[in-house]
């Protein structure tokens, strides 16, 4: 039915309305059902005895003579059934240390008893006898291979990007170069919700396991060779989760992988819980760079070479540290044009516990550093940072860093003209400017910036291909529609958007469709919530099930052209008197044109990105050496927009965490681990730091995605609010902040530091 | 193990419990109270908060014997409230809750806020809410949520 038809009460198209968040009364009532809320009849609570060194030999493992032992279970390497590496892209990670421990925090016992007080007396009771090897925590020297503690030399991932030819761009005597090297830090997702799982072992059924996670299926995969089971005899089930940001992404694996061998040994239920220091402590966080950029440009500020080394800590074991490496790698270059770019990349091994996924995924890093750079580039040339912009962002036929031919038409200039609309910049900037030069023996200095960026969205390169996703859509005798997708909802809105894109493929009111509980015996593989690909990749899938569902009905010659809910109704209701199911499943085909070279890192990374500009404006107090973001303003495209309320809090949300990761969330490390891993001295932004973020979309009909197109935007907002921030503070204190994360301590240093 | 009596959403409770076990346990485990979450065990994230006598607390952080005779207000209990009403309808209609964990906390420092101030400035909103942390929105639309309820029950209370 044409969308202006349905009118504008219920039965109005959902796509683009801001229809209540489907579970969202439960949530509000207190009803959603998390991990730690559900109790199993018989249920046993276990705990993970873990390394106390970064690394070691494993002597002996001595247990206190005056703790009842046989009250509990205990689970060692060797109670192993299958093989013992958490199956994620390598093989390299255990469940449980078997004779070395590599990071501090490594899982090496775990522990079950009915009496979830008496964990904590088995826990003092275990002491694991290491004999010392030595460590390896710096990023440089492990890339110097000053010890070689993986493989032959420390590279989980080496890319190489070539395109043009850097080289003799650089011999160009009339060309202007400048050199910058730029670190981001760790950062802790700190979901306020601790990672969780419980599992039941039984003969009959195998494993199921209970959990707070983003992916399903690659806890399902996971768990198949650790027990040697068949696809079958693994049960994956998702509860409502307090959030993940990346980070329930692939460790739920392990925490699964724990409970499950504690359930089969114990034979009982066994809920295990991390408590916020041992998820702080224990778990991935965002991986640490370190990027070096070489820029050649003209005098008239056109870029003609990009030479950029990127590098990441990936921890003690590979997990996602190669496709982290990617996507920032892809991202190196930014959002600009320049004839000749060459990046290399490598994320290598230390001993801190293994760095994971966190939203933007290695982007938010080396946009950091692009941005910055382009603003030194700017000042060396003596131009202002937007005009160097203007010159260079990426236009429709050109070409990213991987050659992608650029299709679409980023319109960054007209994104950059209504950022610097909304948010005065182009007055404020020489305002402030004078006022600080007034305010000389005054506290406060006021700055003013920006970033432009863009995001991919999906897997990257061939990535799509290879998931091969699949969702599905079944109705109900009653014209009930249920979709069927292994999509996670972690407080995005899946399943308010699923539900919206299904009601208007099938033409129905949004209240008539209900998204399933992501449960690996009924819902298919739709691959991982991650990588912005939840709307754009999967809610394609769920809309073309649906279309599918519409097209058998119609085919069965059980509805007309045009149809209510009721004529719905009797269409499933006389369909399913003669069939057994009323079920449509899509499956991913790659859209046509996208060519990608994995051998060298060239071609089509992305079907599509979204564009963006971000501005901040800073006031930074000279007695305290405290940063507050006062106003923040988000502009982006990212086609369609399914549900206006959800995306802007997609955006909100996104950019508070990049305060965070600019101004406030440090991780301190002390002998590799994390030594303030509690909410009181790791710090996030309040209520009272958070900056009033405005948010616009400009929206335009895109190639992908339900409806006239919708991109991913879940990860976007975390790559410009650093950059934008700091290079606010560049402009208030005329200081180049190329570290984040800038706490008044460090900022401390940088003002105060040559003085001392 | 003690007996200890308490109201809890308006009912009359009596738990067996260890004096000093935290009142969020003796919620969520004795009482299978659920909707009161645990974030960091410190107080400092508000994930656990309830109204203990009319007051803002960290549940996590109160050893249930303090609660002995107390009248306790649980996010269960928030929906019969005006307030808690009007916050939750707002919360709904203004994307105030995403993942949901740290939403009963949130809500029932809101209620405190309005029933102690029910007109809140921006400012005002901000420094009721600075106990608890939200990880998923940025907090924009739950200031938004807050000044929405604020209004609702202020258009509500004047057309009466």
């Amino acid at each position: 039915m044409p969308r202006d038809q349905r009118g504008t009460g219920p039965e109005a198209p959902a796509f683009g309305r801001s229809v209540p968040r489907r579970e969202g009364r439960a949530k509000l009532e207190g009803r959603g059902e998390y991990v730690d809320d559900l109790v199993l009849p018989d249920m046993w609570f276990g705990a993970t005895i873990r390394s106390r060194v970064a690394r070691g030999k494993i002597e002996e493992i001595v247990f206190a003579k005056d703790v009842p032992w046989d009250e509990y279970v205990i689970v060692t390497a060797r109670d192993i059934p299958g093989k013992n590496s958490v199956l994620l892209l390598l093989e390299d990670q255990p469940y449980l240390a078997d004779g070395v421990v590599n990071h501090p925090e490594e899982a090496v016992l775990l522990v079950a008893h009915p009496d979830r007080h008496a964990l904590e007396r088995a826990r003092r009771g275990i002491e694991i006898r290491t004999s010392p090897l030595p460590p390896l925590f710096d990023l440089e020297d492990s890339l110097a291979k000053k010890l070689v503690i993986w493989g032959e030399d420390n590279v989980f991932k080496a890319i190489d990007i070539v395109k043009g030819d850097v080289d003799s761009a650089f011999r160009d005597p009339s060309l202007v170069v400048v050199e910058g090297v730029y670190h981001t830090g760790a950062q802790e997702q700190l979901y306020i919700e601790p990672n969780g799982v419980i599992a039941a072992y039984d003969a009959k059924e195998g494993v199921t396991v209970w959990g707070s996670l983003q992916c399903p299926y690659y806890v399902h995969k996971a768990l198949k060779p650790l027990f040697g089971l068949s696809p079958d005899k693994i049960r994956v089930i998702q509860m409502e989760t307090g959030g993940g940001f990346g980070g329930k992404e692939e460790y739920p694996s392990m925490i699964a992988g724990h409970a499950a061998l504690l359930a089969y040994k114990a034979n009982k239920p066994v809920k295990l819980i991390y408590d916020r220091a041992e998820d702080m402590v224990a778990t991935t966080k965002r991986h640490p760079s370190r990027t070096r950029h070489r820029t050649a440009v003209t005098k008239a500020g056109k870029l003609v070479a990009m030479d950029i080394d990127f590098a990441l800590d990936g921890g003690a074991y590979a997990t996602l540290s190669a496709v982290v490496l990617s996507r920032g790698a892809i991202h190196a270059g930014g959002a600009y044009e320049c004839p000749n770019v060459r990046i290399k990349a490598r994320a290598v091994a230390t001993n801190h516990p293994p760095h994971g996924a966190f939203r933007g995924f290695g982007a938010p890093q080396s946009i950091f550093a692009v941005e910055r750079q382009l603003d030194l580039v700017a000042k060396t040339l003596g131009m202002s940072p937007e005009a160097l912009r203007r010159a260079n962002f990426l236009q429709r036929g050109g070409h990213t860093a991987t050659i992608q031919e650029v299709k679409e038409d980023p319109e960054l200039d007209r994104l950059m003209q209504r950022a610097f609309e909304l948010s005065g910049y182009a007055q404020k900037r020489p305002a402030l400017t004078a006022q600080n030069a007034a305010a000389k023996t005054g506290r406060i200095r006021k700055g003013i910036g920006f970033a432009s960026f863009m995001h991919g969205a999906g897997f990257t390169g061939s990535g799509e291909k290879l998931l091969g996703s699949e969702a599905a859509v079944e109705a109900t005798p009653d014209g009930r529609v249920r979709v069927l997708a292994a999509s996670t909802e972690i407080g995005q809105g899946t399943n308010t958007v699923f539900a919206q894109i299904v009601a208007d493929a099938l033409g129905l009111p949004y209240d008539a469709v209900e998204v399933a509980q992501p449960d690996t015996k009924f819902v298919p593989d739709s691959g991982p919530t991650v990588a912005s690909r939840t709307v754009m990749v999967v809610g394609k899938l769920v809309e073309n099930a649906a279309k599918g569902l519409k097209g058998t009905l119609r085919e069965a010659g059980l509805l007309e052209d045009v149809y209510d809910h009721a004529a719905f109704r009797t269409a499933c209701g006389a369909y399913l008197a003669k069939h057994a199911a009323l079920k449509s499943v899509a499956k991913y085909q790659q859209p046509t044109g996208i060519v990608w070279d994995d051998k060298k890192y060239l071609g089509d990374a992305y079907a599509t990105f979204a564009w963006a500009v971000y501005v901040a404006e800073v006031s930074i107090d000279l007695d305290t050496y405290a940063t507050t973001v006062d106003d923040f303003w988000a502009i982006q495209e990212a086609g369609r927009i399914v549900h206006p309320i959800l995306a802007a809090g997609q955006i909100e949300g996104g950019v508070a965490q990049g305060v965070g990761f600019a101004l406030y969330e440090g991780v301190v490390w002390k002998e590799g681990r994390m030594a303030n891993a509690s909410m009181t001295n790791y710090i996030v932004p309040t209520a009272v730091d958070a900056p009033r973020i405005h948010v616009e979309f400009v929206e335009k009909d895109a190639p992908y995605g339900p409806g006239r197109g919708a991109k991913g935007i879940g990860e976007l907002p975390m790559d410009g609010a650093a950059p934008a921030i700091a290079a606010a503070m560049e402009h208030a204190l005329g200081i180049a902040v190329t570290r984040v994360p800038c706490l008044p301590e460090d900022l401390f240093a940088l003002l105060e530091g040559g003085r001392s | 193990m003690s007996s200890i009596d308490l109201v809890v959403n308006g009912e009359k409770r009596r738990v067996e419990a260890r004096p000093m076990e935290r009142l969020l346990d003796v919620l969520r485990e004795e009482l299978r109270l659920t909707g009161t979450k645990e974030g960091c065990g410190e107080g400092e994230c508000g994930a656990c908060s309830v109204l203990l006598d009319g007051r803002l607390v960290n549940s996590c952080l109160i050893p249930v014997l303090q609660a002995e005779g107390a009248d306790v207000r649980t996010i269960e209990g928030v929906e019969k409230t005006p307030t808690g009403k009007a916050l939750q309808d707002a919360f709904l209609a203004c994307g105030g809750a995403q993942c949901g964990i740290c939403t009963p906390g949130m809500v029932l420092a809101a209620v405190y806020l309005l029933d102690k101030n029910p007109r809140p400035t921006g400012e005002e909103i901000r420094d009721g809410l600075a106990g608890n942390i939200c990880r998923c929105t940025g907090y924009t639309k739950i200031f938004d949520s807050v000044a929405a309820a604020a209004k609702a029950l202020h258009d509500e209370g004047s057309t009466r």
